[in-house]
C-alpha cells in the first residue's frame, strides 16, 4: 500500500460522486415508466410523443452526467 | 494487481490515442488510430449518401432506400421539433446525425477504435452546435433572443431567479451534451472489456461473462444508435430555442 491520504480522498469522493448515476438512473426510469404508462392508456397518442421521451431522458440524465464528471475530475485533474 | 494473483484488466487501454506508423511522438499532423478510424467512418458515411445513391433509381435498390429512409428520418426529425424554419439547417444536423451514428457503429467492430469516447472530439461537436445555436439566435432574433431567459409566464417575483437559472443550463449545455455521448460510449466499451477480462481469468466457467458480453454488446449497440438520436435531437431542441426564443 504506498499513496497519501489525498490520493485516499479523490478515490472516496470518486466513489461517492457514482452514487449520482445510480440516481440519474432513478431519474430515467420514472421518465421512462411514465410515459409507458400513459402511453398504454392512450397508444394512439404515443408515437409523437417519442421525441419528448428521449429529450427528458435526456435531461434527467444531464445531471448523472455531472456526478459522472465529478468522478472523473477527482480521479484524473485534481 | 498481477503479482498477487489477481485478475489484470486494463479496460481504458483500449482509448490511448497511438500513431499508426510506430514512433512515440504526436504531433497534429501524426496519422493516430483517430484519424483512421475518422477517415473509416466518413468514408463509410461517403459510401453509403454518395455511392449509394448513383443510380437515382425510381425504385431504389437496398443502399438507395436505406440512405433515402436516414434521410427522411433526419429531415423529420429537424422538421417535427423546429418546424419549417429548421429545414434551412437540416444539413448541419443531417451532418452532425450520420458522423457520430457511424463513428458509433464503427466502434462497435472488434479492435477497432471508439472516436465518439474521446471527450475531445464530442466536446468540439457540443461546442460547434452551441456557438452556431447562440450566433443563429442572435441574428435572428437580435437581442429579444435574451427572452429565452426571461420566463415570461412565470410571476414576476420569480422571474430574476428562473433567469438565473436559465442561464446557467444554458452555458451548461454543451458540457452535458459532450460528456453524454462520450459518457456513455466510453463506459460501454470499457464494461465490455472488464467482463472480456472476467472471461480470460475464468477457465472453463468463462462461458457466463462470454454470455453477459453477448447481452452487453446487444445492449451497445442499442445506445449506439439512441445516442446518435440524443445528440441529433437535442440539436434540434437547442436550434428551436434559437429560432423561437419565447416562453
Amino acid at each position: 500500500m504506498e499513496g497519501d491520504i489525498a490520493q485516499l480522498g479523490q478515490f472516496i469522493g470518486a466513489g461517492l460522486a457514482a452514487i449520482g448515476s445510480g440516481a440519474a438512473a432513478i431519474g430515467v426510469g420514472h421518465v421512462a415508466g411514465n410515459f409507458l404508462a400513459g402511453a398504454l392508456r392512450n397508444p394512439s397518442a404515443a408515437p409523437g410523443q417519442t421525441a419528448t421521451l428521449f429529450i427528458g431522458i435526456a435531461f434527467a440524465e444531464a445531471l448523472g452526467i455531472f456526478a459522472f464528471l465529478v468522478a472523473l475530475l477527482l480521479m484524473f485533474a485534481v | 494487481m498481477a503479482e498477487n494473483g489477481g485478475i489484470e484488466i486494463h479496460p481504458m487501454d483500449q482509448f490511448i490515442v497511438k500513431p499508426l506508423f510506430g514512433g512515440e511522438a504526436i504531433n497534429w499532423y501524426t496519422p493516430t488510430n483517430v484519424t483512421l478510424w475518422m477517415a473509416l467512418t466518413i468514408l463509410s458515411i461517403m459510401a453509403l449518401l454518395v455511392l449509394g445513391t448513383r443510380g437515382r433509381a425510381i425504385v431504389p435498390n437496398r443502399a438507395q432506400s436505406v440512405a433515402e429512409l436516414s434521410y427522411g428520418f433526419v429531415y423529420k426529425m429537424v422538421e417535427d421539433v423546429c418546424g419549417k424554419e429548421g429545414a434551412k439547417y437540416f444539413p448541419y444536423i443531417m451532418t452532425l446525425f450520420m458522423f457520430i451514428f457511424f463513428a458509433n457503429v464503427l466502434a462497435l467492430i472488434p479492435m477497432s477504435f471508439s472516436v465518439t469516447s474521446h471527450i475531445a472530439v464530442t466536446a468540439v461537436l457540443a461546442f460547434a452546435v452551441f456557438i452556431t445555436v447562440t450566433v443563429i439566435g442572435f441574428v435572428k432574433n437580435g437581442a429579444a433572443f435574451l427572452s429565452l431567459f426571461w420566463v415570461s409566464s412565470a410571476p414576476l417575483v420569480l422571474r430574476p431567479i428562473l433567469a438565473v437559472i436559465e442561464l446557467i443550463s444554458y452555458f451548461v449545455r454543451p458540457v452535458s451534451h459532450s460528456i453524454r455521448l462520450a459518457g456513455n460510449i466510453m463506459a460501454g466499451h470499457a464494461v465490455l472489456k472488464v467482463f472480456a477480462g472476467f472471461a480470460a481469468a475464468l477457465g472453463v466457467f468463462s462461458f457466463i461473462p462470454i454470455l453477459a458480453i453477448t447481452a452487453i454488446y446487444a445492449l451497445e449497440v442499442l445506445v449506439a444508435v439512441i445516442q446518435a438520436y440524443v445528440f441529433t435531437i437535442l440539436t434540434c431542441v437547442y436550434l428551436k430555442d434559437a429560432l423561437h426564443p419565447h416562453h
